[in-house]
């Protein structure tokens, strides 16, 4: 009954935002930098997000936008050097990971936190049968014994669909199709039950077909197991169906953040317009495609003022100045655009 | 859909399982199907597809024959190698003397069983020192980078820049000069201390540059991911990927150890008779080659037969390791 509740709420979005505290994960002011041989580069400048039990929320952005960085952090995979955390906490039920021993940090891992890697070919390690991989997880952490331990191994893979669960256990990453392996990865990702999933970009790998399919089961274990998960993409149709929230990332920032009707009805911000503009459609058969003026910023020297003010169709002289804060515009949404309200209001 | 389909070719093997398993004819064969069903490790799939292999057979029995030999010598001959009467000197091969006698008139078949002794020993002993040395470093530079990385690399760039023949020859007449009077156990262990100081950079530089490929891969990051520790993401993801560089070149090294023990014996600083060895054997017959050619031939075949063997067990080994040439 309650996942019921939960997702029906969750997708008007002004519940969620309401409460203070409880939150599940909480990424808060979080900066990150990378420092190269060629000079700093500031990749995440500030991103705050949430995400809540049986929620989901998805990170919107085009590549170097910060948002896999974002889930690295919060993983503790960055790989330092060169990237640095120089601000921002990442709240896991209220308490800063970032200040965390490594111990303890490792513990979250898997038990509260699990990732899901874009390309499951190369996250799966070729020496190990598929079985093993995910039945060492219940022998180490959970102290099973082997034949428990490939019992429930099988239940995953059962659980995430793989026809033949039995047989293809004791099958190597290289005799699964890349469906499979993704199936695979999800169970391995979900053996211990985590409360948090991150999936960065887990179907661009894949085939259109295939990517429905995953998705529909990402979609189904979230709601199952009510986890919240972030779900980090570039692809506008992947999201649509499975997301509640949706929080778009440009240089780094948060440039929009609102549930998935809003966002697809009325964009608040110039970028996640262009973005939704620039979506190929049936009855423009024949015409340029339309795209989003410019490239992305070098994040080594990001502009003043509105990191999207060269690339902005509506930019003013303000807009070169004055960095707009990400603001609250109506009910659980947000912007940081100058010109929010505007865009939100017209026709 | 395909799903249904799938799962109904999975449950027609299924009753048959039980109603197996419930035949009295068939009493022990639950017990090893269950067995089977055990998950298995990656040594485990690999022994089950050595077993497969005539390669690793033939390889195998060759070594366990060349191990008995070492180890128990007089299984194989009941003569003399290291008295000899000098009127059977050079006396060539018959049914008595299988092997004929060398100069001193010694049994050439006795000392070829006997060298196995000291040539497998002194070069399985120093292969196994260098990977282990070479490996262990090789990964902490690779894994760890960094600073640690340039200190060890910079370490084995000065081993490496000493050549092998001078330098064994320094460490080798630092310790064991004319004069000195080591027993047969002390000279083995010089050989393949000075051996193993001298060649584990190669090893090192191999595993460093393994370990450095395979971290970076991607079930690296999703194992850490999954909350793995330090520990075993060395032993269960770094070192399965990269062993089987190291297990090649660790057989070849077998080889070629039993020849530098040979050149160290040669030179006059390695093993001294009356320790026998293969690499004795040969440079004392090198003054004979076209009188008696059997003097070289017979310690030489065997020498060569080892090797083989070696080389032919690693890459049976490498083979059953990766499983995609499963």
């Amino acid at each position: 009954m309650s996942d019921i509740l939960v997702s029906e709420q969750s997708a008007p979005g002004a519940d969620g935002s309401g409460r203070p505290s409880g939150r599940l994960l909480e990424v808060d002011d979080l900066r990150v930098e990378f420092r190269t041989r060629d000079g700093v580069a500031k990749v995440i400048n500030g991103v705050t997000y949430h995400v809540d039990a049986g929620e989901t929320l998805a990170v919107l952005g085009e590549s170097g936008s910060g948002k896999s960085v974002t889930a690295q952090t919060i993983m503790g995979i960055l790989d330092t050097p060169p990237g640095f955390v120089t601000g921002g906490q990442v709240r896991f039920h209220g308490k800063d990971m970032l200040k965390m021993s490594a111990e303890q940090r490792r513990r979250i891992r898997g038990e509260g936190i699990a990732m899901i890697f874009q390309d499951s070919l190369s996250a799966l390690n070729p020496v190990f049968t598929v079985g093993f991989q995910i039945a060492e997880q219940f022998r180490v952490r959970r102290g099973m014994s082997r034949s428990d331990a490939k019992k429930r191994a099988i239940e995953m893979l059962d659980q995430v669909k793989i026809p033949n669960a039995k047989g293809r256990f004791s099958n190597y990453p290289h005799q699964f199709s890349g469906g499979m392996r993704q199936r695979a990865m999800i169970a391995m990702s979900l053996a211990l039950d985590p409360e948090v999933l991150i999936a960065d970009e887990p179907t661009t790998a894949l085939d259109v077909t295939v990517q429905a399919q995953i998705m529909d089961l990402l979609g189904e274990l979230q709601r199952e197991r009510q986890m919240g998960m972030i779900l980090i993409t570039h692809d506008l149709g992947v999201v649509a169906d499975v997301a509640d929230r949706i929080a778009v990332m440009y240089a780094g920032r948060i440039v929009e953040e609102a549930n998935v009707y809003d966002l697809y009805a009325k964009p608040a911000h110039p970028y996640t317009l262009g973005l939704l503009n620039s979506i190929p459609r049936l009855d423009e058969k024949g015409q340029e495609l339309r795209t989003i003026k410019g490239l992305p910023p070098n994040l080594m020297n990001i502009p003043s003022g509105c990191p999207f003010n060269p690339r902005c169709p509506m930019a003013q002289p303000v807009c070169r100045e004055k960095l707009p804060p990400l603001l609250q515009i109506g009910s659980g949404r947000a912007s940081a655009c100058h010109f929010a309200e505007e865009l939100v209001n017209r026709d | 859909m395909s799903d249904p389909s799938a799962a109904s070719l999975v449950s027609t093997p299924r009753p048959e399982q039980p109603s197996e398993a419930g035949a009295p004819v068939n009493a022990g064969l639950p017990e090893s199907a269950q067995k089977q069903q055990k998950p298995r490790g990656l040594l485990g799939d690999a022994w089950i597809d050595l077993r497969r292999k005539p390669l690793f057979w033939i390889s195998a029995t060759l070594i366990v024959i060349f191990v008995l030999m070492a180890a128990f010598p007089s299984l194989f001959t009941s003569g003399d190698a290291v008295n000899g009467a000098l009127s059977r000197s050079q006396v060539k091969p018959s049914a008595d003397a299988w092997f004929g006698y060398d100069v001193q008139g010694r049994d050439v078949f006795a000392r070829t069983i006997y060298g196995a002794r000291a040539s497998i020993m002194v070069a399985l002993l120093s292969v196994i020192g260098t990977l282990l040395i070479g490996g262990t470093m090789g990964i902490i530079a690779g894994y760890r980078g960094g600073w640690v990385d340039a200190l060890l690399s910079r370490i084995a760039d000065i081993f490496f820049g000493l050549p092998f023949v001078l330098g064994s020859i320094v460490i080798l007449t630092t310790f064991n000069g004319s004069g000195s009077d080591n027993n047969e156990w002390t000279i083995m262990g010089l050989v393949i201390m000075s051996l193993t100081v001298l060649s584990w950079p190669v090893v090192m530089r191999l595993m460093r540059s393994s370990v450095l490929a395979t971290k970076e891969a991607d079930y690296i990051v999703a194992a850490r991911a999954l909350g793995a520790g330090t520990g075993r993401i060395i032993l269960k993801h770094l070192l399965p990927n990269c062993l089987a560089p190291l297990l090649v070149y660790g057989t070849i090294m077998v080889g070629s150890f039993i020849g530098a023990e040979a050149t160290l014996s040669f030179l006059g600083i390695g093993l001294k008779t009356p320790v026998v060895s293969w690499g004795i054997m040969i440079s004392e017959a090198q003054n004979y080659i076209r009188v008696s050619p059997y003097l070289l031939f017979f310690p030489a075949a065997f020498l060569v037969t080892a090797v083989l063997s070696f080389v032919m067990l690693g890459e049976a080994v490498r083979e059953a390791l990766d499983p995609k040439l499963r």
